[in-house]
């Protein structure tokens, strides 16, 4: 019989021989056509999509789409009022993001939260919520000097409640992975807190800035909801592309609503893809 | 001169309290300790980053305490180098005598010293990703040194950098350090590093900082 001692040398033989024995690893083929398999279901429905709307419609009801002027009107509303609010979402985006990712402040945590009801408040809320504030004495005293219910100003104030909160979060991140030690260097060598920021932090968000951009830019032209309840669906006044849209749908004219879904997912492709091209050459 | 007079600092939950030391005008002194035993607390509390709660600190015979990191005359250098790295080797170089608004030709004969001095005239126009971990290093200490500082602080500028190269820039740091006649606190955890730089050597442990060696008056 053998000894408790010679007993657990033999089992730690064993184990070592377990160990060293030639280690065999399995396949990577599973693992990536089960990663490829689960991207395609996504991929293919949005392609199955675009096909199906493209097979609804015709190079003639696209053509009488972009030679009526009410939709020709909506497209110049919506890249123009895409593009302000864009751009007002950058303004506001780069700050906040700045500021939430670099100063510890009390109450940041309710701060942070209240940054992201844009994102998860359904648009009618935000559509009714706008409506009700220009209802209060100092949204009629703003009303007196400029007309936002149910106007142009009120495209965009909806489209940017909304696409800010998303440029919001991309800054943020884009400023968290950027390392304050340069930042602090800066400091060292002369400069003041607004110098190392837009000589040394912000040249380097220039990839987060473009990417919020373009976030902000994409999620106004799909914006629908805030707009149709605060600033209506007036043809030739309040009206964008979704809610070209709705009104096209409305009064049945399915060709005509399937035509300018088109042209929004047309010009949406080619601003993403430009500014990426644009963003990449500006980077490199 | 450098002084830290009972210094207390906090960084989070870690707090380092009644932390002194002194070196002498124009002497390198090292500082050494285990990692995360508070040495670049001590040096980011120099240089103006985290705020001392108790103590002063005397740069040059001037209380420095509550004055601001650009105010107080500090060439940093940080583990990492941080360099910027959307500008090039010159622009590095040029860059905090610029902010001072200094006129152009001042700053290119400035560049053009530093650049001798250090040994990178060849990388002038080279961004940082391109550039190894001893040029990196040089290039670092090139810009902390371009504003003529009184005081040089390093953070274990040589922590990263293989053995060639370690040596390499050793050499070079013992004689810029002479021949721009700067105060240095070089933090470190390698005793061959104090061994060949240093003036005066301390060793912070259980948050209490001692000389080792070096006189306390040059």
């Amino acid at each position: 019989m053998a000894l408790p001692a010679e007993e657990a040398l033999t089992a730690s033989r064993r184990v070592s021989q377990k160990i060293t024995a030639a280690h065999r690893v399995r396949s990577d083929v599973p693992f990536v056509v089960g990663l490829c398999l689960l991207s395609s279901v996504y991929l293919l429905l949005i392609a199955a999509m675009l096909l199906a709307d493209l097979s609804f419609t015709t190079p003639g009801n696209f053509l009488a789409a972009l030679r009526s002027e009410e939709i020709r009107y909506a497209i110049r509303l919506s890249l123009i009022s895409c593009s302000i609010t864009a751009l007002l979402s950058l303004w506001i985006a780069v700050p906040i993001g700045y500021l939430m990712s670099r100063y510890p402040f009390r109450g940041k945590a309710i701060l942070d939260a209240m940054l992201d009801i844009p994102i998860v408040l359904p648009p009618l809320v935000i559509g009714l919520s706008l409506l009700i504030l220009f209802r209060t004495p100092g949204g009629r005293l703003i009303e007196r000097f400029i007309p936002v219910t149910y106007a142009v100003p009120g495209i965009i104030l909806s489209q940017w409640m909304v696409a800010c909160a998303f440029a919001v979060r991309t800054m943020r991140t884009t400023f968290d992975q950027i390392s304050s030690r340069q930042e602090q260097v800066a400091l060292t060598l002369g400069c003041s807190q607004s110098q190392a920021f837009w000589q040394i932090v912000l040249p380097q968000a220039r990839r987060g800035v473009l990417a919020a951009g373009t976030l902000a830019w994409a999620r106004a032209l799909g914006e629908f909801g805030p707009i149709l309840i605060f600033a209506g669906a007036t043809r030739m006044r309040t009206e964008v592309m979704p809610t070209s849209v709705f009104l096209e749908l409305s009064v049945g004219n399915i060709e005509a609503a399937v035509a300018v879904s088109l042209l929004m997912v047309i010009a949406a492709m080619i601003v993403l893809l430009v500014v990426r091209i644009f963003g990449q050459t500006a980077v490199s | 001169m450098i002084v830290l007079e009972n210094i207390t600092v906090r960084a989070g939950t870690f707090s380092l309290c009644g932390i002194s030391l002194e070196i002498p005008k124009g002497q390198y002194g090292v500082l050494m300790g285990r990692t995360a035993c508070g040495k670049t607390t001590i040096l980011e509390t120099l240089c103006g980053l985290k705020p001392a709660r108790a103590g002063r600190i005397l740069l040059d015979g001037r209380d420095a305490t509550s004055l601001k990191p650009a105010e107080r005359g500090i060439g940093y250098v940080p583990q990492d180098g941080a360099l910027f790295s959307t500008m090039t080797v010159r622009r590095h170089l040029s860059f905090a005598l610029e902010i001072r608004k200094a006129a152009r030709e001042l700053v290119e004969a400035r560049v053009a010293e530093l650049a001798g001095l250090l040994g990178i005239e060849d990388i002038l126009d080279r961004k940082p990703p391109g550039l190894s971990g001893g040029e990196q290093q040089r290039v670092a200490l090139g810009r902390a040194l371009s504003a003529q500082p009184k005081i040089l602080c390093l953070d274990e500028p040589l922590g990263c950098l293989d053995e060639d190269t370690h040596h390499e820039t050793c050499e070079l740091l013992k004689r810029v350090c002479r021949e721009v006649a700067v105060t240095t606190l070089h933090v470190t955890h390698s005793m061959n590093e104090a061994r060949k730089l240093a003036d005066c050597i301390f060793r912070i442990d259980g948050g209490a900082v001692t000389r080792v060696s070096g006189s306390p008056h040059a």
